[in-house]
């Protein structure tokens, strides 16, 4: 299957789905006013790699900003990944927060606690932007 | 006119407004407006946790000018200002910190409900905004900005204040909704 490669803009993050090793990334900003249109292809993606998925599948996420819009097209991204994880697979979230950033990281918490799959909280200097 | 210019010169300077607006509100205006908010507070506020916050609070506050500003006009009148994305935004500083304060158009039959859902929302400790998020996160719902009826609950969350509100009713159908979110330092 083919791997998403979107470069980011000042309104959406970088995402790179890699089929080949199974490293997913989402980094920096979310906050599009149509969260749905954008998130769609991302979450169509998962549905088709959960058919012959690798054995770990990391999920990084690495967000400055996000929009209450856009948190529940990240829980969809989640939920997709639950049904990875349920057919045997290993999955894990790497979530950053910056130094300092107690709400961000809150954020991840909320998530982990609405979702079973194993979370890492990672605290960075900052976020890579690009 | 031209002689109203100082005199809003300098209320704009008394107030402390870092930044206002009034108008039609796009996507790309949005990402202007944000961008510029953006740099004055590099300016203004040391703490990145509380430029984060106003940052947060100002994005939430403008998708929701975008997504739920309306206005029905009287039958008959020329239908040029319907769904146009007319609102007011001001970012001001206050005392302690800032104050997001935001104004649009909307339906009369819907103020009961966006009513109830805010004196919800200030009834909440922080720990219970927290909970009533995840809630409504985890619920599954979408509604027609995408976001389940979170925006106001994150708004809450990231200002720690009540949020102070205020309706105006125009006419049968239009009231005119003011909103004042205070982010401290």
């Amino acid at each position: 299957m083919t791997n998403i490669l979107f470069d980011g803009s000042p309104k959406t993050p970088t995402v790179h789905f890699d089929a080949e090793t199974g490293i997913l990334e989402l980094r920096g900003r979310s906050i599009p006013e149509n969260s749905i249109e954008f998130y769609k292809p991302l979450i169509d993606w998962i549905d088709a790699y959960a058919r012959d998925p690798k054995p770990v599948t990391q999920l990084r996420v690495q967000l400055e900003y996000f929009n209450t819009s856009s948190s529940k097209c990240i829980l969809d991204l989640f939920k997709k990944l639950e049904h990875v994880r349920s057919s045997g697979n290993e999955v894990q979230v790497l979530w950053h927060y910056e130094t300092d950033d107690e709400d961000m990281l809150e954020a991840g918490e909320d998530y982990q606690a609405i979702i079973s799959l194993p979370f890492k909280m990672i605290q960075v200097e900052e976020v890579d932007k690009k | 006119m031209v002689n109203r210019i100082f005199d809003l010169y300098d209320e704009l300077e008394k107030r402390r407004i870092m930044l206002s607006f009034k108008g039609d509100l796009s996507p790309e205006l949005i990402g202007a407006l944000l961008n510029l908010i953006e740099h004055k507070l590099q300016a203004t506020e040391p703490e990145q946790r509380v430029r984060k916050r106003v940052f947060n609070v100002v994005m939430e506050c403008l998708q929701n000018l975008y997504h739920h500003n309306h206005r029905t006009l009287p039958a008959g009148e020329a239908g040029s200002a319907t769904g146009e994305r007319q609102g007011v935004v001001m970012i001001a500083q206050s005392g302690n910190g800032y104050s997001v304060l935001t104004g649009n158009y909307m339906a009369q039959a819907e103020v009961s409900e966006l009513k109830s859902r805010l004196d919800h929302v200030n009834g909440c400790a922080p720990e219970q905004l927290r909970e009533l998020y995840k809630s409504k996160l985890g619920d599954g719902m979408f509604t027609r900005s995408g976001g389940g009826g979170l925006g106001i609950v994150d708004i809450a969350r990231k200002s720690g204040r009540k949020l102070e509100y205020g309706f105006v009713p125009l006419d049968n159908d239009n009231t005119f909704f003011s909103l004042n979110v205070n982010v401290t330092t």
